[in-house]
């Protein structure tokens, strides 16, 4: 086998399953932040409660974030030597950035939140709970910035077939850098916070710690709303801005295969890239164009202005954009229904809104990982568009056959680890929270 | 001094400061891990173990990560030779991160399975612990590389034998950190065992600085005419006597930071002999990767300096902030 392809299938395994992890880690740890502000300001014991049981939750989540991570960290220099020589000015710098900057402070504070309860005062406490929360926040941040860069390189020129940083500001706040991170963030306490609402649902349907469960739900059904309806807009001025600085990619995720004045938002369809076509369409006139450039006239551009072997795949991007976009549209719709049941005070007592709250909590995690493959898959054949191709990223001295050793490793680890992780996942929520932690 | 060559020396010497803080601290929490069978015989002897590293590995690991991502930034050539080159060996070494960090949370939770937990801890200790002086040792005596910076040998190249004597040298520094520092922790029955293993251990890193040192006389004996490596040698041999000298009187603090810095003597004898080399040619000294012909350019380099000026500081108060709210002995009990 091709040792690119093989290295870009285990870079999305790698990438893929290390998702998981990260979104879930952005919403819990805005959600303890609430609880521990509010043990803080009422002195309530309850919210400790649940709050610990979170942090608790929260240690087995990062755990394996940052098993999955370091992972990730040094798969440009093993299987990306080329794009690492290519890009370390500019690449490498958010990553070493994010290290210094951001995941120093998510680590050491979390060690500290899950065992110094009792070692430090109150206020401190707290204010360790707010850094986790900042140092993911900001973690996530940088990891935003370099992948953004290679969506929509700026601030670089390129010098000696190297790319070299120019202006660091431009570099940073590339043209998807902000647009990305508040979808990136609004998708993780998505998954976060539904997570946490279908856990409070299924303690109250089981009616086990019912007043625990209240507060977890009130508190993690808000944030969801809020983010389920920011992220509607969030996402729309997400398409808007990759149709205005990645057409190509826009015209796959529609399967638009000619320009076109007046374009159609496609809603469903079969795209054939061999043949240029796409069945059983169903599509709204003139939507697209809408949308991007608020005129139903303007003009679009299709894959065809573009060079064949400069084109993305369209099925998989196609594929992908739509199912991201249906769940997106899904939890809205949950979110308004949400907030209907939460101020009726239904939420905590009609059993199939808490079945469908339980049902829910893979559905983030599908979102995420299909915007991504969109994101990615979509700006091929290129790893830093238009700059860089990814078949001439890869690294030179790797044999096909260890890549595809690693590959089965990695693939056989993550497997397990996922069945473990969901096992103890479930074992820790059977015991509930109150239970006896462990440590210092 | 010019600017470029300034700044280039200055990420020589912060990566240093990375690798050496890493070696340190997860130093510490790594050798633990592989003495874990000589330090704990039944479940609550391990989780005292476990107890005396769980709030710090998480925070030490990011020594590495960090390392790892300067390294790319500053010096994109080396981290591209060295992580494509040694691929099968970082491998493993990654299978065994990765092992390592959720086996204390897995053994924890999944009882039915603690034999496996434990067994993929220790083994997950291990390996890195062996494999990173290997590694190290390679750049230092030098690998066959290629006009293009790529590496040109296979896996068996990096079983020389200088490698593999720097790999012995740096799993028994690490088992140092980890003895000293169990000792430090712990109380009753582990601590005793831990006292006992130290003078095991203490002898076995004489015999690995020996054997190194014999090595290094073989294989490159033009490093050993910088004076510099005398100095940072004195203070390894000064640091290792006084670590035992402190253990015996049972002043553990003091004898766990000596380990310390007899593991950062290392690392100065290392960074003094190798520099300005990334990693060294066998054969034409004009192929390897220097910090001068590996680095990024001036402004990656300049903007990366401010953040790592002011950045790594902070991160090194903060870090000192939470080892004292967590000093002093582990609990026993859950």
């Amino acid at each position: 086998m091709d040792v690119v392809l093989l290295s870009r299938i285990q870079f999305a395994v790698a990438a893929g399953f290390h998702f998981i992890f990260p979104p879930l880690t952005f919403g819990i740890t805005l959600v303890i932040l609430v609880l521990e502000t509010l043990y803080l300001k009422s002195d309530q014991e309850i919210f400790k409660t649940i709050s610990s049981f979170l942090i608790k939750i929260l240690g087995l989540i990062f755990v394996l974030g940052v098993a999955t991570g370091i992972v990730l960290e040094f798969s440009f220099g093993t299987n990306w030597s080329q794009y690492s020589r290519f890009v370390g000015d500019i690449f490498g710098a958010p990553l070493a950035a994010e290290g210094i900057l951001a995941f120093f402070l998510e680590s050491v504070f979390l060690g500290l939140l899950l065992f110094g309860r009792n070692r430090v005062s109150r206020k401190f406490y707290w204010f360790s709970a707010f850094l986790v929360f900042f140092g993911a926040l900001l973690s996530g941040f940088w990891i935003i910035i370099a992948n953004s860069w290679m969506q929509t390189p700026a601030g670089y020129a390129i010098e000696g077939g190297r790319a070299v940083l120019t202006d660091f500001y431009a570099a940073v706040f590339n043209p998807s850098t902000v647009i990305r991170f508040l979808h990136t963030m609004l998708a993780g306490w998505i998954t976060g916070s539904l997570f946490l609402a279908g856990l409070a649902a299924w303690y109250l349907l089981n009616r086990r710690h019912e007043a625990i469960s209240k507060i977890l739900m009130k508190i993690s059904l808000t944030i969801f709303i809020f983010s389920a309806l920011a992220q509607f807009v969030s996402g729309h001025s997400s398409s808007v801005q990759v149709a205005k600085t990645q057409p190509e990619k826009m015209a796959a995720f529609e399967a638009l295969w000619n320009t076109m004045e007046g374009a159609p938002l496609s809603l469903f369809g079969i795209p054939i890239e061999s043949e240029q076509k796409t069945y059983l369409e169903v599509s709204v006139p003139k939507l697209l164009s809408l949308l991007i450039y608020s005129d139903p006239d303007a003009r679009v551009l299709g894959l065809n202005e573009f060079k064949p072997d400069e084109r993305p795949p369209v099925f998989l991007p196609y594929l992908s954009y739509h199912v991201m976009i249906a769940l997106g549209a899904l939890f809205a719709l949950l979110a308004a229904v949400g907030a209907v049941m939460l101020v009726r005070g239904t939420a905590y007592t009609a059993r199939w809104f808490l079945v469908a709250l339980i049902a829910a909590i893979p559905l983030p995690h599908l979102a995420n990982q299909f915007g991504w493959i969109a994101a990615e898959v979509g700006r091929q054949p290129w790893v830093v568009y238009r700059v860089l191709k990814t078949a001439d990223a890869v690294s030179v001295v790797v044999p096909a056959w260890q890549v595809l050793f690693s590959l089965i490793m990695f693939s056989l680890i993550y497997m397990l680890l996922f069945v473990v992780f969901i096992m103890i996942l479930l074992k820790i929520v059977k015991k509930g929270p109150g239970a006896t932690s462990e440590g210092y | 001094m010019e600017t470029m060559a300034f700044l280039q020396t200055s990420w020589f010497v912060i990566i240093g400061i990375l690798l050496t803080g890493y070696a340190i601290l997860d130093g510490f929490d790594l050798g633990t891990g592989a003495l874990l069978p000589f330090l704990a015989r039944d479940d609550d002897e391990k989780l005292m173990v476990f107890n005396s590293i769980w709030p710090f590995w998480d925070g030490n690991e990011v020594w590495l990560i960090t390392g790892g991502a300067v390294l790319f930034a500053a010096f994109p050539h080396a981290y591209a030779t060295v992580f494509s080159g040694f691929y099968l060996a970082f491998m493993f070494i990654l299978f065994a991160l990765i092992f390592r960090a959720v086996s204390i949370e897995f053994w924890y939770y999944d009882e039915k399975r603690r034999g496996l937990w434990s067994a993929a801890f220790v083994v997950g200790s291990l390996l890195p612990s062996l494999l990173f002086g290997v590694a190290l040792g390679n750049v230092i005596v030098g690998i066959p590389l290629a006009e293009s910076m790529e590496f040109t040998g296979n896996f068996f190249t990096l079983l020389r034998p200088y490698p593999l004597a720097l790999g012995l040298l740096g799993l028994s520094a690490i088992l140092m950190q980890g003895v000293t520092f169990i000792t430090m922790k712990t109380d009753g029955a582990v601590q005793k065992r831990a006292r006992e293993l130290f003078g095991k251990i203490w002898a076995i890193f004489a015999a690995a600085l020996a054997l190194s040192f014999i090595a290094t006389i073989i294989y490159m004996p033009e490093s050993l005419a910088s004076p510099y490596v005398w100095i940072s040698a004195t203070v390894v041999i000064a640091a290792w006597l006084l670590c035992r000298r402190f253990a015996s009187t049972g002043k553990m603090g003091a004898s766990f930071a000596m380990s310390s810095l007899s593991f950062a003597g290392l690392w100065g004898i290392v960074g003094v002999t190798h520099f300005p080399n990334l990693v060294k040619a066998t054969g034409d000294a004009a192929l390897s990767i220097t910090i001068y012909n590996a680095s990024s350019g001036e402004k990656t380099l300049t903007v990366m300096l401010w953040i790592a000026l002011i950045g790594m500081p902070i991160v090194i108060l903060y870090t000192a902030f939470v080892y004292r709210v967590f000093r002093g002995k582990v609990m026993t009990a859950k």
